[in-house]
């Protein structure tokens, strides 16, 4: 009747798929709870691989849900169920849910304060982590790439209604991620700015972005910011059809 | 020498007649596409009806490419013969379906012939389609041609030989589809004929609970009778046993339940069925869904004798299982495999658990999955996936002793079973 992406279909998500299948997730080894009428109960099938609460599994290849803005967690149910991101698994789920229903499980993991890991000590080399740090913070202005902070906020965080923070992400999973990017493999609704973005950068490049990132430590709070401070003179301007209404104003 | 060419004449001969014949079986109540057809008016009333019709039949279902625009096709269908790529339903002149006339649609719906005179392959359900009205498709292909215009060309079938040529589809045609009417049967109410006119026609139930052939014919009785869905490994339950899933002893309102909110309390719809229930089913009138309860209600038991309790498995086996049991199961299924009403199906006197084809008990432990998110039941619970969790042996230990507990005494299921199912990707 139906077929649909499969899991692994690309070299990217074939390799992550292997790597996860290697790295047993700790699915429902919680003690077992009583039934209860919750949005908890409701969403085992979804902590069984992304941890308790949706604060990742261990081996770095179930994302972190927890505290993510919800429209961010959203889109990417969506992104899923549309074909936009591939991960066999992710799509049979979310097929038969509608849209409303989404919107509530990505609210309830939003609404999660769960505290974050320390981050993994940095195995790469100084000069790899000084590149990462510098296209994270500044960016490159003569390539027309923007600095990560300038849409994911100073703070990397994320910010309030769509964009993800970028720290209490393993390094492999960002790696991936990017990867995927890359290859047009995992993608946004168009027009699709992060896309934008990663084609101006190398394999290399944004292995030391991922290395940088997954190295740093939370802030204090670790909430996603209210908004983004008004873009200087100059700025990059990207369009992103996942942050509704809204032209980022990105600074190099 | 003149032996020779006696065996050639005779055998050309031969060839000819076989090709007459298969012509002749695939023009059989043929449409005359050329006698022209007063355009039909698309009054509201019409076009609700084809609107509706379109979700009887899940139209949107196969002619939608996953995230595409509605109706606008590109859908790989895959079956054992290679890929069929559905088309374009919105009325864009080129790509799609705007300019067909009554009669071009009609003639699809009825002979599975295509405007421009191809024939269709069966992934299009006319076997079951040849059913519906005159009337009824001529709602439909207004409601199509209301819808906003997509140009978007179909992907070219990617059949394997001989399975791609028109000849080869015409030789099928000829052995396994003849076009008909829905015949109502005098002998039985106006309601059960409603039913039976939804489930053979539009609704295509056969086209999966139906056993097919080798060659993806289903058998000729369209006997409801249960089949193995090809290419997605999910057993589609009989609909007339009562060791499957026939309904001949449910309360009328549990069936229509199941069919608009996807849970009742005797089973829930998962796996391509809850696809059914979510674009299809949901939306049909309880009027409809009672009539289509009545049919099912009706239909005649196989005369096929209660399957014979299976031997118990070997102890080890079910000590494995019930530690499995207790560490993942028990939570949602409880101690006693009673589930919870409305969230958790139990799994103690379940016909999906001990029914004899055990594709959908590994389909769910391996891949989980929600019930559909229907009007009727918003916030379906969901059963998690354990692919990466459980090796083939554990699911196998884990489902033997469901199969094997609180009264349940089906045959053990095997890590083979479990392996074969794994690394064919499910859905």
């Amino acid at each position: 009747m139906k077929i649909f992406p499969c899991v692994g279909r690309a070299p990217v998500s074939r390799w992550l798929t292997g790597l996860a299948l290697l790295a047993a997730s700790a699915a429902t080894s919680q003690a077992a709870a009583p039934f209860e009428d919750s949005i908890a109960q409701r969403t085992l099938a979804c902590t069984a691989c992304h941890g308790p609460q949706g604060r990742a599994a261990p081996d770095g290849y179930y994302p972190r849900l927890a505290g993510k803005p919800a429209g961010y967690l959203y889109n990417q149910l969506l992104n899923f169920r549309d074909g936009r991101r591939h991960y066999g698994l992710m799509t049979q789920l979310v097929e038969p849910l509608s849209d409303a229903y989404l919107m509530e499980i990505a609210q309830y993991f939003s609404s999660l304060k769960v505290p974050y890991p320390a981050p993994a000590p940095a195995t790469a080399s100084a000069e790899l982590l000084r590149q990462g740090r510098q296209l994270v913070l500044q960016g490159d202005a003569t390539r027309r790439v923007p600095a990560c902070v300038s849409c994911h906020g100073q703070a990397m965080t994320g910010v309030v209604p769509a964009t993800p923070g970028l720290l209490g992400l393993p390094r492999d999973y960002l790696n991936a991620q990017l990867g995927a990017w890359k290859t047009g493999q995992r993608r946004a609704q168009s027009p699709d700015c992060m896309k934008q973005v990663v084609e101006r950068l190398n394999l290399d490049e944004l292995n030391a972005v991922a290395s940088w990132l997954a190295a740093q430590a939370l802030p204090a709070d670790t909430r996603p910011a209210a908004s983004l401070p008004a873009p200087s003179p100059g700025a990059i301007t990207l369009t992103c059809a996942s942050v509704p209404a809204t032209v980022l104003k990105a600074r190099p | 020498m003149k032996k020779l060419l006696i065996w050639l004449i005779t055998a050309g001969l031969l060839i000819a007649a076989v090709a007459v014949a298969v012509v002749w079986l695939n023009l059989r109540d043929e449409v005359d596409v050329r006698v022209p057809v007063a355009t039909i008016t698309p009054s509201d009333t019409r076009l609700a009806r084809g609107a509706y019709l379109a979700r009887a039949g899940n139209c949107m279902g196969c002619h939608t490419a996953r995230g595409g625009p509605t109706y606008a096709g590109g859908r790989g269908i895959a079956t054992p013969f290679g890929t069929v790529f559905s088309s374009n339903l919105t009325p864009d002149e080129k790509t799609g379906i705007g300019s067909w006339s009554p009669a071009h649609f009609w003639r699809a719906m009825h002979n599975g012939r295509s405007k421009d005179g191809r024939l269709l392959y069966p992934a299009f359900p006319y076997p079951n389609y040849t059913q519906v009205t005159r009337e009824d498709s001529d709602a439909l292909l207004a409601y199509l041609h209301s819808l906003p215009a997509v140009e978007q060309a179909r992907p070219p079938h990617a059949l394997r030989f001989p399975y791609d040529s028109q000849a080869a589809l015409a030789v099928w045609r000829a052995l396994y589809f003849k076009p008909g009417v829905y015949e109502a049967d005098t002998q039985r109410s106006a309601e059960w004929n409603r039913g039976a006119y939804l489930v053979r026609g539009l609704g295509h139930c056969a086209a999966c609970h139906t056993a097919r052939n080798a060659l993806g014919a289903s058998s000729g009785a369209l006997d409801l009778a249960g089949g193995l869905i090809p290419m997605q490994n999910w057993y589609a339950p009989s609909l007339s046993s009562p060791h499957e899933a026939g309904v001949g002893d449910w309360d009328r309102q549990h069936i229509v339940d199941l069919l608009k909110t996807g849970v009742s309390p005797r089973a829930s719809a998962t796996g391509p069925m809850a696809d059914v229930v979510l674009r299809s089913t949901q939306y049909l009138s309880d009027a409809d869904l009672g009539a289509v309860a009545q049919f099912l209600k009706e239909l005649a038991p196989p005369a096929t004798l209660a399957p014979q309790a299976a031997p118990a498995a070997p102890a080890s086996v079910l000590a494995r299982g019930t530690k499995l049991y207790e560490q993942h199961c028990t939570q949602c299924h409880g101690e006693q495999g009673r589930g919870v009403p409305q969230a958790y199906p139990a799994l103690a006197g379940n016909r999906a658990v001990t029914m004899p084809q055990t594709a959908n008990l590994v389909q769910i432990i391996l891949n989980g999955g929600y019930a559909p998110a229907t009007a009727g039941n918003p916030r379906p619970f969901g059963m998690p996936p354990f692919v990466l969790v459980l090796s083939d042996s554990e699911v196998a230990a884990v489902l033997t002793y469901i199969r094997q507990s609180w009264g349940n005494r089906a045959g053990v299921v095997t890590p083979l079973e479990v392996n074969r199912m794994r690394r064919n990707g499910g859905r």
